[in-house]
């Protein structure tokens, strides 16, 4: 993009190791993306996106905050983007994907931290992002310890709000939720100045619901044999959906999906219908995090469905209801919506086992890798639950605790193509 | 014939099979070029067999350098070689504990000789053949000879420490402070033995059991298992190390 | 003890590493705790404690028992004794403090995980501990990840009840811990078939304040100089207070501090008054987790205040306000001074950083070691804050985090005894 440097310049990023990251990600991005075959025409646009990763989005928000709007970071799905829309802002989800700003981050925060939250911290410390620095204020939550307390370390580099997520599901949590969804309204018009009106909010709710639907239209399209999307391009759209502007991005979604339906008609497939389909269950990935994604694919097998964050727990159904007119049925039906979510977090949690299953049914997988970041205690914790269900029902499982690094690769291919060897 | 390579992370193996048996194998350290360890070990291994490089019909390559041996016709994990080579030996295996240089393996088969379940290490190196190596140097004893040595202790010392750094510095001490080389050796043996041990008992352990890999020439290390896991490893026929590459040349027989 | 192996045997322990485990114990306390000098008369009650600590304290359990009684495991300051009693029940702590059972945790549980719940999990999972044995059900809570994950598991193996505790302090905080307190309550009255009135809990109430009030008279001692008692022995009352009969434990340390008073007024202590003085700060420690202290106390430091959950947070003032004569106005009165504990589970937690520095001041501390155990996410974290705000007091500060193996132990001493060199 023209003017990139400029802008950064006066962002304060630091441009030196700006270059350095950009050129990493991208000899990454050619190495992962590019040499796959029979890619879906749409996925040009992705690329596109990637390719002016630090440039043309951060521009939009720039410009959008010259006009008096306001951009908003957040870490986690329980976040309700449509009240950030709805206050005339810009929602961009900064959770962080790669182990490059780890130094920047390491003499403020303990070692034995999960990698995402550690990459964030880095990111913003360092003044590596221009995401970061578009941001008015970021918004945290409490769904786990090592975010709920670094939030309150961040607020020294940026001012961040805290949201509280419950932690069971009772009545009594769901008010707790819904007070907390309130507050969140609240601090959106204080801090946007404007009063959010039953129409916006409903005309949001709408927006992001289509995004929604977008999404799971994709996924519903990767339950076909063959199937007519790799996993590592079904990731990067999953991706992208956390910061690109959500009327385009939902409208290439569903362009992508058009294309990719009559490839399915066709019985047209990016691998053959043989190759083992796989499940990825557990923690969020975050670009450049395509590590996984990136093993099983070039061992012979595909990803059918990510049951995370970057998958389907940021779409999962039901949407959001649209039929309540006032904010106060508004933001019940938001709140009902976004509790509905199967985040570890949580205590009990076992609709998410029931739907590992269900997803392991639906997307015809053969087998379900169950995939956590090291240091996040409440997946790796779950996994003897789900362990025990898939068990029961016959489905092959394997664990998967890694971080950003590179260096057990090797490992994990051994792994991870044992297991391929097991299941098929 | 055919032939299977196993590229370990330390060390290369080669196995020859003529009429289903083994005619020849090799082993030879990875430690310079894995790509060129492949190729010497499949060398010997063809001379210890007295054939022709012609007369071999296909390669499996497997090991952690099985990608970068190019002259393979198919690669498979070394999960599935233990469990094949010790099936072919063995039918009666249903549990392989493999431990090589850099990682520990436990491994369930099904009846067929089908892996259906396997156990890692996570990236560190405890209890692994590289564990025993820094030991050793510590301790100056043969790694050949470690096995007998610690035969010989009726009191093992205890070693709390799995971390390769900390237990070198925990043997040091244990020796400035007098303690016997034979019961620290034994004291390693046995912490190898717990924390693979747990390893597999989390698996879901089931008879027969196979030791195979390297460390499985350390009779010390043998013994430990049998202790802590109350169960007596079924003899095998061949080296230990070799039936990763026995399983590689099993396959490619019926590739 | 042999006159206990039939009650052990009736009660399902693995006698075998049972007796395993008390012999290591036995040889522990005769290190750390009998070969120090000059100990207060009044520590031989203590000693004999931990000498019965299987056997006597369990034969009061299984009596009670036997009588119809409950038996409540608990694992964090936040569940209230005073309800537990009230109901006709007897709470014991269970935090685990051995890396004896751990290996047996470590095959459902990751080994990333916080020593005492590891530790906890592996007592029961390995039938090694009698007061798991003993207990009907535990209440565990959601304070960390990892214990509120744990407990899910738990439950296949021990009824396992869950509070939830609020992860801020703000008024809707207020009022679900209320309810949580409240439903706490109705769990115990089912399971114990009787009806809490005001009357018992008040007087459980004034049990409680008075078990508190005792810890608090021994904490005020130690703010003396010369030391009338150690800090391995100061560390192994507030231990003890979590599993013993609360009257006779509350009379029991009053009487020692009516002896420490003597040797307060007479000038007496256990080490000269040159010895460096340290406040401890950080995560809890159970039975028989000595480790920090021991070392501190060999290197010719001593120790003169917790300020863990083993320490200061067990009875930190406010006692619970006596004044309220209806059940509404007692549970309030509970709920009020068990979320002024100062936990790092809460976000934020600034309170605790100003009675750290309060404390330091109060026991005249030369240093402050900040003491974490490995993969506590909340402690570590809340770390940073700790130190910025010290090095601005310019309170000496060293952070030390560990499990409950030896391996370190070389290290720490090395790492001690440096910072001894430093303040002194
Ligand atoms: N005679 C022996 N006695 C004791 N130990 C031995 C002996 N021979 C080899 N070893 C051990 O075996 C290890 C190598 O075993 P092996 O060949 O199975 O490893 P690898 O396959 O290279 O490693 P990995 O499977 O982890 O990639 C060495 O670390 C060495 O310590
Ligand atoms: S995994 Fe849980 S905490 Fe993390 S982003 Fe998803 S919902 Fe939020
Ligand atoms: S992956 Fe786990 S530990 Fe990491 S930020 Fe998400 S919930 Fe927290
Ligand atoms: S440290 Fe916090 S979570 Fe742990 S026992 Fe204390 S109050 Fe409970
Ligand atoms: S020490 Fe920390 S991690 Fe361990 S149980 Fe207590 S709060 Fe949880
Ligand atoms: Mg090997």
């Amino acid at each position: 993009m023209e003017g990139e440097r400029e802008m950064w310049k006066a962002q304060g990023i630091d441009l030196k190791r700006n270059d350095e990251f950009l050129e990493a990600a991208g000899k990454i991005y050619g190495d992962v993306y590019m040499k796959q075959p029979n890619r879906p025409k749409g996925m040009g646009f992705f690329d596109f996106v990637m390719s002016e990763v630090h440039s043309i989005r951060p521009k939009e928000m720039i410009d959008h905050r010259e006009k008096g709007g306001k951009v908003v970071g957040t870490f986690c799905v329980y976040v309700p983007d449509e009240i950030i829309f709805a206050a005339n802002g810009i929602g961009v989800g900064l959770c962080c994907g790669s182990d490059f700003s780890f130094i920047d981050a390491e003499d403020i925060l303990p070692t034995n931290l999960c990698p995402l939250i550690k990459s964030g911290m880095g990111f913003k410390k360092g003044m590596l992002s221009p995401y970061f620095e578009a941001c008015d204020f970021i918004v945290g939550e409490t769904t786990c310890d090592g975010k709920k307390k670094v939030w309150e370390i961040f607020d020294n580099y940026i001012p961040t709000y805290i949201m509280e997520v419950p932690q069971k599901k009772d009545p009594k949590q769901r008010e707790l939720w819904l007070k907390e969804v309130e507050l969140f309204k609240e601090k959106m018009e204080k801090e946007s100045g404007v009063t959010i009106t039953p129409e916006v909010l409903g005309e949001k709710i709408k927006l992001i619901n289509a995004r929604r639907k977008a999404l799971e239209r994709l996924y519903e399209l990767r339950k076909s044999s063959p199937l007519p999307i790799s996993g590592k391009d079904a990731l990067l759209v999953s991706q992208i959906a956390f910061y690109d502007d959500p009327v385009r991005f939902t409208s290439k979604t569903n362009e992508l999906c058009d294309e990719l339906e009559e490839r399915v008609k066709n019985g047209e497939g990016v691998v053959e219908p043989t190759a083992p389909r796989i499940l990825v269950s557990g923690c969020p990935m975050v670009i450049p995090n395509w590590k996984l994604h990136h093993i099983v694919e070039t061992s012979g097998a595909i990803v059918a469905c990510e049951e995370t964050c970057t998958g389907t727990r940021y779409f999962d159904t039901p949407i959001v209801d649209e039929t309540p007119t006032d904010i106060d049925g508004q933001l019940k039906a938001i709140a009902d919506r976004y509790l509905n979510i199967k985040c570890s977090c949580f205590t009990p949690n076992d609709d998410r086992i029931d739907q590992i299953i269900k997803f392991a049914r639906d997307y015809r997988a053969d087998g379900v890798i169950y995939y956590t970041l090291q240091f996040c205690l409440t997946y790796n914790v779950e996994y003897e639950k789900v362990k025990r269900a898939l068990n029961k029902e016959g489905i092959p499982l394997l664990r998967i605790e890694t971080d950003y690094s590179e260096e057990d690769t090797g490992q994990l291919k051994t792994r991870i193509e044992g297991f391929l060897e097991r299941i098929s | 014939m055919f032939a299977g390579i196993d590229v370990g992370s330390l060390v290369t193996k080669a196995v020859v099979l003529r009429d289903g048996k083994v005619a020849g194998y090799s082993i030879i350290s990875s430690r310079t070029n894995p790509r060129k360890a492949g190729e010497q070990a499949l060398e010997k291994a063809i001379t210890n067999a007295n054939c022709k490089r012609e007369d071999i019909k296909c390669i499996v390559a497997t090991g952690y350098g099985r990608s970068s041996f190019s002259f393979a016709d198919k690669t498979v994990t070394e999960l599935t070689c233990h469990a094949t080579g010790a099936h072919y030996l063995n039918t009666e295996i249903r549990t392989v504990i493999d431990i090589g240089g850099q990682d520990s393996k436990v491994i369930k088969l099904d009846e067929s000789g089908k892996m259906s379940d396997f156990a890692m290490n996570d990236k560190c190196a405890a209890g692994t053949g590289r564990f025993l190596e820094v030991m050793a140097q510590a301790l100056e004893v043969g790694l050949d000879s470690m096995g007998e040595f610690s035969l010989k202790s009726d009191k093992p010392c205890s070693l709390s420490s799995i971390c390769t750094v900390f237990a070198e510095t925990e043997v040091i001490s244990l020796i400035a402070s007098g303690a016997k080389k034979k019961d620290i050796v034994a004291g390693l043996h046995m912490s190898i033995a717990r924390r693979v041990g747990s390893m597999a008992k989390g698996l879901g352990l089931q008879k027969e059991i196979a030791f195979t890999g390297g460390v499985a020439k350390n009779s010390g290390v043998r013994s430990a298992f049998e202790e802590f896991l109350s169960v007596k490893f079924a003899p095998i026929s061949e080296d230990p190390q070799i039936i990763g590459a026995l399983g590689a040349a099993l396959v490619a027989s019926k590739f």
